[in-house]
């Protein structure tokens, strides 16, 4: 318009002014004379946009869709063993470093007699969390009782940090009348209300506004204590996840939201799954101050999680990590994931990255373990968990009572119907019905 | 059109009060189980609320802000959350004067994600707080069905007990005046089928009143169907519904007028049709008894025999889509619990089956309206303007 006609009429130049909308700035904006445009811009002001200040540029730049450099990864501990730190090294106590040692171990084995059960038609579903184990006991390590987890189904070392027995990880699996589950839900859907640990729910991604209303609850108690709601990198794509974040942003929640990017959601592997680097980078979106830690280094996440926790509580906002592993496991019972990924790959994390390993090359150097412990710490376990499961498998089912009992807080009228008409008919035929269900 | 017919069955047009008759051919109905029924279908009592000598009148949109107000000042782990509720007093004006009463902290105004804040409310509640939670409409609700489902409804239940859900979502449902599909549609039938909701349909001030105050108290989370076209309709209320303590027992339909020749049912705004049919009818003879169903799950099963085996015909009324609607389950019921007493087959009328249209005059049809109901009701009288032969 006007602009390219004075830019080919002679008489514009450096000296001579357009006006462009309410300021005169100098024909040269137009050509680029980098010694005008300085001049130029200073003549520039701010716009009160809706939603605060911004400054204009007269240069046109798209902002990359992601930078050339990914964001690295915190790490404390390297793969022999060796603290870069030594401030942390005196922030953990040796009881606090075995319990999470004893705990990876232990979890690792329940995992693999669990996961045997199933294969044996033992149980009908199992989830295991191989190489993940330092961001379970980590990470419960480094939070306080009070503090209300609300997970995706690949954590449940942080129940086993907080009290949950061997026999209580059973109990629910092997759906008998002792678990707390009441045989409601399919096994690994633990949940504890003694433990501050929300009942896991198949939905992915739910829990995550879930986090946030929970969040909401404590901020309004002004309790000293946050929320910590797990993810893996596949949940990043649901809906529920930019709902979660952006509320979290927008209310000042005071919850950790820890992303375990284990590479794989099933048979998708993360090039399938986003196009940005990682996790980490969408925190910024939201306004979310996030940071991206070595999963398998026990001593990075317990520091990450820890400094997160205290900004969420004495800042009141949300803070994300991103927690690089590997999910050594199939997704679950129902997956084989050879069928997708090379043996070679799943071995080389196994062994090389095993978090459990590095982990205790750190507290054997410490003088606080040895190989002798190792050996008792595996049979012992070993022993607990077989123990867990036959007693599991032993216990009554859950009477029939239980099938009503729970849809609302007082049972319906058109439920105990139900039950009475269910009784009878079982009483009138009762080849009809397994025999095993306590009436 | 919305007009349909049912098969005739062969009954007997004899007067079928008292003990019921077994048929050779019936489903098996063996003694026992009959016992069930008698006992089950106790005469309903009177613990009907009837207008007083009432000198007050009240739009539903003050009975709803009143409630809600109450119930936020007698307990402060109630708070309400939707898009505008606060700063813009609420799309339809139903939370007016609640931010600035109780604060940003207890009428939240949310970002544009159903998603997120019914899974937020969800959270809230999982965590011992009262969330009221308001969608624009149940057609939007659709994009946080999810969490009312699977994060509030089952809960209870798959958590063994240790986590309840005291939320309320609450929200215009059904048709408004041409908005076209996606803002008409009603939803009762869809919440009704899952074990877990309550779902609550109020018709009149008294109703709104009464029970989102039980909806609010209440342990388990509730689907509040409201009506956007009723907000502005005026009642009578007398001083017992405006007591703070007023609560309305849920599960309980209203006889709002009461007959003897023919039982119609309707829930929200079809009830002032089904009211007018009745005034229609009366005219022409025919006496009809009028539900207020109040309540879609649960279901007064009671109260809706009772009235059919008093009139022994059925009309049953919803803007619903037919198929699986709340007609269907409740001539199912009828079928079931008060066979020998039906003189005529029973009669659904409801919206038509197609998207609404957007056309004032497509609309129209695509909707009952009163002249429909009367038709119906004529039709299960066969006609008779003489009360029941």
């Amino acid at each position: 318009m006007a602009a390219a006609a004075n830019a080919m009429n002679p008489t514009v130049g450096p000296t001579t002014l357009h006006l462009h909308g309410l300021l005169f700035v100098p024909h040269c904006m137009h050509i680029g004379n980098p010694a005008t445009i300085l001049f130029a811009l200073t003549l520039m002001q701010d716009m009160d946009f809706p939603g605060g200040k911004i400054s204009f540029t007269t240069t046109k730049s798209f902002l990359p869709g992601s930078s050339e450099e990914r964001v690295p990864c915190y790490r404390v501990l390297d793969e022999e063993g060796y603290s870069s730190s030594n401030i942390l090294e005196h922030v953990i106590s040796k009881e606090v470093a075995l319990k999470m040692y004893s705990g990876m171990v232990t979890l690792q084995t329940m995992d693999k007699f669990f996961y045997e059960a199933q294969r044996q038609g033992r149980l009908s579903f199992y989830l295991t969390s191989f190489g993940e184990e330092a961001i379970n006991l980590a990470s419960a390590a480094a939070l306080s009782i009070d503090d209300v987890i609300l997970a995706q189904y690949r954590e449940p070392g942080m129940l086993l940090w907080r009290g949950f027995t061997l026999q209580d990880f059973a109990n629910q699996c092997f759906g008998n009348n002792a678990g707390h589950g009441k045989g409601r839900q399919m096994p690994i859907h633990y949940g504890s209300k003694n433990f501050n640990f929300i009942t896991i729910s198949s939905p992915l991604a739910t829990q995550l506004p879930q986090a946030v209303g929970v969040a909401y609850s404590l901020k309004m108690d002004k309790k000293d204590s946050c929320v910590v709601a797990y993810l893996g990198d596949g949940s990043s794509s649901e809906g529920d996840f930019h709902a979660a974040l952006n509320f979290a942003a927008v209310l000042d929640a005071p919850v950790v939201f820890i992303c375990r990017n284990n590479g794989w959601a099933i048979s998708t592997p993360v090039t399938d799954q986003f196009r940005s680097d990682g996790i980490v980078v969408k925190g910024q979106a939201y306004g979310i101050s996030s940071i991206r830690v070595d999963g398998n280094d026990a001593l990075a996440i317990y520091d990450v999680v820890r400094s997160a926790r205290e900004i969420a509580i004495n800042e009141q906002r949300p803070i994300l990590i991103e927690a690089m592993t590997y999910r050594v496991s199939h997704h679950s019972t129902s997956d084989d994931s050879t069928k997708y990924r090379s043996t070679d790959e799943i071995e080389y994390w196994k062994t090389i990255h095993s978090p459990i390993t590095r982990f205790r090359k750190w507290v054997e150097r410490k003088g606080w373990w040895s190989d002798k412990e190792e050996s008792e710490l595996h049979l012992d376990v070993k022993k607990q968990v077989k123990h867990a499961m036959d007693e599991a498998e032993k216990q009554e089912k859950p009477p029939l009572r239980d099938m009503f009992t729970d849809v609302y807080e007082d049972l319906p009228s058109n439920l105990v119907e139900q039950e009475t008409s269910l009784r009878e008919t079982i009483q009138r035929h009762p080849q009809d019905f397994p025999k095993d269900i306590p009436l | 059109m919305t007009d349909f017919r049912q098969k005739v069955f062969d009954v007997k047009e004899e007067n079928m009060l008292g003990l019921l008759r077994q048929k050779v051919g019936l489903r098996g109905l063996s003694a026992p189980v009959i016992g069930d029924y008698t006992q089950r279908l106790c005469p309903v009592a009177s613990a009907m609320r009837h207008y007083s000598s009432a000198t007050k009148q009240m739009t539903v949109r003050d009975a709803l802000n009143s409630a809600l107000n109450e119930e936020m000042a007698a307990d402060s782990s109630v708070f309400v959350m939707g898009e505008e509720v606060g700063e813009y007093q609420g799309a339809y004006k139903i939370t007016k004067g609640l931010l600035d009463k109780y604060g940003p902290e207890r009428v939240v105004d949310t970002p544009i994600t159903e998603a997120g804040f019914t899974g937020i409310g969800v959270g809230a509640a999982y965590h011992g707080l009262r969330p009221v939670v308001e969608f624009m409409t149940f057609n939007f609700a659709l994009q946080g069905i999810d969490h009312i489902i699977n994060s509030a409804a089952k809960s209870n239940y798959m958590s063994a007990g240790q986590i309840n859900v005291p939320i309320v979502f609450r929200g215009p449902n059904g048709a408004a005046a041409g908005v076209g599909a996606q803002h008409s549609q009603c939803f009762a039938a869809w919440y009704a089928t899952v074990p877990g909701l309550k779902v609550l349909v109020p018709y009149s001030a008294e109703d709104a009143r009464g029970l989102l105050k039980a909806a609010i108290r209440d342990p388990d989370p509730v689907v509040f169907l409201e009506n956007e076209l009723l907000y502005g309709e005026s009642f009578p209320v007398s001083d017992e519904v405006l007591d703070s303590n007023f609560c309305l027992p849920i599960g309980k339909a209203k006889v709002e007028r009461k007959g003897i020749d023919v039982t119609i049912t309707a829930y929200s705004k079809m009830v002032s049709f089904a009211l007018k049919a009745a005034e229609i009818l009366e005219k022409e003879g025919i006496n009809a008894e009028v539900i207020n169903l109040r309540s879609i799950r649960p279901l007064d099963r009671d109260t809706i025999n009772a009235s059919v085996r008093k009139t022994n015909r059925l009309v049953t009324v919803e803007e619903g889509f037919r198929q699986h609607g709340v007609g269907a389950e409740i001539c199912a019921t009828v079928v079931e619990d008060s066979f020998g007493y039906l003189d005529a087959p029973v009669e659904r009328i409801a919206g038509a089956d197609v998207p609404t249209p957007y056309a004032a005059n497509l609309e129209r049809f695509a909707f009952p309206q009163i002249e429909d109901i009367v038709r119906a009701t004529k039709r299960v009288c066969y006609k008779s303007a003489a009360a029941n032969a």
